[in-house]
């Protein structure tokens, strides 16, 4: 068992508890040592402008806004009474730290003040945690569904609602259900707040997706034209929502791994780390150092392949069609070691609780090598032939420009954080799994539009095959996964030989770990940006609530900003380079 | 040879080149952009897979005729047939040998102008009626690329017809016997060229379908043999845009050795061999950029060349 951290001396809860003394209810103790205040839902929005704007070194990014059905949940020592919480999850660059503020509310449908005027990103966020949880946010602005269609009964995420086929009944569709579904997907611009009116030209509304080539994925976009010029633009996601954290509250700890891998789909066993990174803070799991070195030698060999698809169809959607080809063959030869050491090529579910799954095959160092050796090369000529492209650079170049505080602002992460310039890399401010034993920069660029957001991501392919490079030669020996009883799957040496560990192996098989209670927050440079774990244990073999925080879902929210006043064509530049993967937006 | 005899050879020649160059140029781009792209590109059916042309054929003549509901079916099935015949109808005045030409008309080149100008109604017609926004975007992109794009075009020639003087085809690749127009009317050259991609809305120039953005662009609705039509009208096009690159500019049927034919044809492969490449190596560039590239940077260039060529002229006398 490993100590809750008591967050008691951390300034932030200090200026809290001077400045707001009758708002804040207590404190909590969680394994991921971010310091966690709960207030009082009335002053929430003071609160968080105050931490927004006021305090030294402010909390500035709205990093995570989620919610927890606490009515099902036995293990809430100190913690206020609630039905509902709310979380609040902030960041703040200048002090390298998070808090977490958290909100109890009571009643069957209870409501909250909305902090969109705070955080323009909290809008999405806001709408999720209403759709998912039925919590109303008084003065949003636009509260309507964003994951599940508008006619869905109920919301998902509260413990009451079922989670197997099994518990609903057949599935039906008789002749007026379906007219009634396709009625509802009827295109109402006020709606979608667009309106034609009050505008000098004739406009036109353009349906972009969710079928169409550019917008890579089920993704739907509203458009307001005039002529080709961008007006106003709507995003509609969830077309790809398959209830991912629904999902993790009916699988074991251990079996939810390989729908990990699915959450950002081109990232494989980057997915599984932030996951199993957050049993093992959970179980208090310290991990051998040959199986950290593993860890990161296939993540950042899948940040290579999901850098390689990104630079492949961005040129292609600005209309180079060859050099795709170039980058997905570079991406089947990482899968011919991804598939040599894991068995899969895009989603192994590799890693485990304590470890991973089996150690490195033999002549897994010639693979590697041959895949390394050519790869700067081949990178350079992509950069000749494209990024030094004129016309590329004309396509790009002050294109979807975001400022450092307009990225900070939308809760921005990843490579699109670090192109305004401002040099935050989880791996190297943070480290984790022992990154802070590599040896590799953070690239960064200055101007936040599409030309350098491609530039960083570039560096980062180098960057990353440095990193490799160093795992290969210096991989150490020893164990690949921790000697620990909550390490899966157990031990079986001494299963046949004493009938004690015969029960714990049949046991921790047949339903996997048993997790002490407590809540855990795990964040990792994940390929597009900050992906994270949020894990609440009640103390069972299941999670009592998953949040998977993704990096996409912010970064698609601020397409209109982005996209402003451009045309359609810029549009489609602007959504191939921001790299995002649909799956990571709806989960 | 009765003449008569002669001439119905000589078209039905002329026609069957060029349907065929068009058939075969669909297998051509598929093989040597899957060299160039490092894959393997359509193999299978039968040897080097240059059935697949066949296959191909066969595929999309059987395909069911569809046409949407909600499109203006008359001006739907005539916009394809549009395009094609004002391709094809350019093949006439196209001097392949000496003697060797359907119809040997004084105004050649200012026919094949007029009927380029022609196919832009196939694409913005067929846009239009498919009643679809996006075939509408595409359609309209075609319209004002294919416009200004002639303007360019039109002008860089004239420096060609001072210099032969005459609007002839035949006169004018016969003027090149000594000096190829390639060296002389260089600036010419390459607006041409540029123009021609253009034209023939073939990537880097092919905003009107430009399928990231716009799906397929203005032959979004299409499918089955109209949409084929499109396709040969697209290669035909190519294939005409590169004859005629040729003709005005590398000197035509001329060469040592060989035999007149064979130089036509294979300097007309190399540039058919070169528009596949360029579609391999370049990104799009946007619609308003490609405009004011052709306004701001080819017309005062076309317009130079006009002038120093008129000026070089008259200095000769």
């Amino acid at each position: 068992m490993t100590r809750q951290t008591e967050p008691m001396s951390e300034p932030v809860i200090e200026n809290l508890r001077q400045r707001f003394a009758d708002a804040v209810l207590a404190t909590q103790a969680t394994r991921d040592a971010v310091p966690t205040v709960w207030c009082r839902p009335g002053r929430i929005r003071e609160l968080l402008r105050f931490l927004k704007t006021e305090v030294a070194q402010p909390f500035s990014m709205l990093y995570d806004l989620t919610a927890i059905d606490e009515r099902w949940r036995t293990h809430r020592d100190g913690q206020p009474a609630a039905e509902f919480t709310v979380v609040y999850h902030l960041r703040s660059y200048e002090r390298n730290a998070d808090v977490r503020i958290k909100v109890p509310l009571s009643g069957e449908y209870p409501s909250m003040p909305s902090i969109t005027g705070v955080w323009p990103s909290a809008n999405w966020y806001e709408r999720e945690v209403w759709d998912l949880f039925g919590i109303t946010f008084e003065g949003h602005p636009h509260l309507r569904r964003i994951l599940l269609p508008h006619t869905w009964q109920g919301h998902p995420l509260r413990k009451e609602h079922p989670a197997r086929a099994t518990e609903m009944g057949p599935f039906q569709l008789p002749e007026e259900k379906q007219i009634r579904e396709e009625e509802a997907l009827r295109f109402d611009p006020a709606a979608w707040g667009l309106s034609a009116e009050g505008h000098d030209t004739d406009l036109m509304f353009l349906n972009l997706g969710p079928q169409h080539p550019g917008t890579h994925g089920v993704f739907r976009i509203a458009l307001l034209l005039d002529g080709e010029e961008i007006v106003q633009c709507v995003p509609e996601i969830g077309f790809h929502h398959r209830g991912a954290e629904k999902m993790a509250e009916r699988q074991t700890w251990h079996t939810y791994i390989p729908y990990t891998d699915r959450i950002d789909y081109l990232g494989g066993v980057m997915n599984n780390l932030p996951y199993v990174l957050a049993v093992e803070k959970l179980a208090g799991i310290q991990v051998p150092d040959r199986a950290k070195v593993i860890r990161i030698m296939l993540v950042e060999l899948f940040r290579i392949a999901s850098h390689l698809v990104w630079y492949g169809t961005f040129v292609q959607d600005v209309g180079a069609m060859s050099p795709v080809f170039y980058m997905f063959n570079d991406r089947e030869r990482i899968f011919d070691i991804i598939t040599a050491i894991t068995g899969g090529r895009m989603h192994p579910s590799w890693f485990r609780i304590g470890g991973v799954a089996q150690d490195l095959p033999q002549g897994w160092e010639q693979l590697v090598a041959d895949f390394l050796r050519p790869m700067p090369d081949r990178l350079r000529s992509y950069d000749k032939a494209m990024m030094e492209n004129s016309i590329l650079k004309a396509r790009t170049k002050g294109i979807g420009r975001m400022s450092l505080s307009q990225a900070i602002d939308w809760g921005v992460t990843g490579p699109n954080l670090r192109a305004c310039g401002l040099a935050w890399d989880w791996r190297k401010k943070r480290p984790y799994s022992g990154y802070e034993q590599f040896d590799f920069e953070i690239p960064t660029a200055q101007c936040g539009d599409c030309y350098d957001r491609s530039l960083v991501r570039i560096e980062e392919i180098r960057q990353s095959l440095r990193i490799v490079a160093q795992c290969l030669k210096n991989m150490p020996a020893g164990p690949y996964k921790a000697d620990h009883p909550l390490a899966t799957p157990p031990r079986k040496e001494r299963t046949l030989k004493d009938i004690e560990t015969l029960i714990n192996h049949f046991l921790g098989v047949t339903w996997g770990p048993v997790l002490p209670p407590g809540e855990a927050s795990v964040g990792i440079e994940a390929t597009k940006g900050n992906t994270s774990y949020y894990l609440i244990s009640d103390g069972g073999i299941h999670s009592y609530r998953t949040r998977i925080r993704t990096p996409s879902f912010a970064h698609l929210q601020q397409l209109p900003e982005l996209c402003r006043g451009l045309m359609v064509p810029d549009l489609l530049a602007i959504i191939g380079n921001l790299d995002y993967v649909m799956a990571d937006v709806d989960r | 040879m009765n003449p008569i005899v002669k001439q119905l050879l000589i078209i039905v020649v002329v026609f069957a080149g060029a349907m065929s160059a068009s058939a075969g140029l669909i297998w051509l781009e598929r093989r040597l952009l899957s060299l160039w792209q490092d894959r393997y590109g359509p193999n299978r059916v039968g040897p080097f897979g240059l059935m697949q042309v066949v296959a191909d054929m066969i595929k999309i003549f059987f395909k069911e005729d569809w046409i949407p509901p909600f499109a203006d079916r008359v001006v739907f099935v005539v916009a394809p047939a549009l395009l094609v015949v004002s391709v094809l109808m350019s093949f006439a005045v196209l001097p392949v040998a000496p003697g060797i030409v359907v119809s040997d008309l004084n105004v050649g080149l200012l026919f094949f102008l007029g009927m380029s100008s022609l196919g832009v109604y196939g694409i913005a017609l067929g846009g239009w009626a498919s009643n679809n926004k996006y075939a509408l975007l595409g359609a309209i992109r075609a319209t004002a690329q294919m416009l200004s794009y002639e303007v360019f075009m039109g002008l860089a020639l004239m420096g060609v017809v001072m210099l032969s003087g005459s609007f002839n085809l035949g006169r004018i690749v016969a003027a090149q016997e000594k000096m190829w127009f390639c060296v002389t009317q260089f600036p010419a050259m390459v607006v041409f060229l540029i123009a021609g991609f253009a034209e023939t809305h073939r990537m880097p120039f092919d905003l009107p379908e430009a399928e990231s953005e716009l799906i397929a662009g203005f032959h979004t609705e299409y499918s089955g043999i109209k949409f084929g039509l499109f396709f040969v009208g697209e290669y035909l096009g190519v294939t005409l845009i590169s004859a005629m690159i040729v003709t005005l500019f590398f000197g035509g049927w001329h060469g040592p050795l060989l035999p007149p034919v064979v130089w036509f044809l294979g300097k007309t492969f190399v540039f058919i061999c070169g528009f596949i490449l360029l579609r391999a190596s370049l990104p799009r560039p946007r619609y308003d950029q490609l405009m004011a590239f052709g306004w701001k940077v080819l017309l005062p260039v076309a317009l130079l060349n006009l002038l120093v060529t008129g000026a070089v002229v008259l200095a000769r006398g």
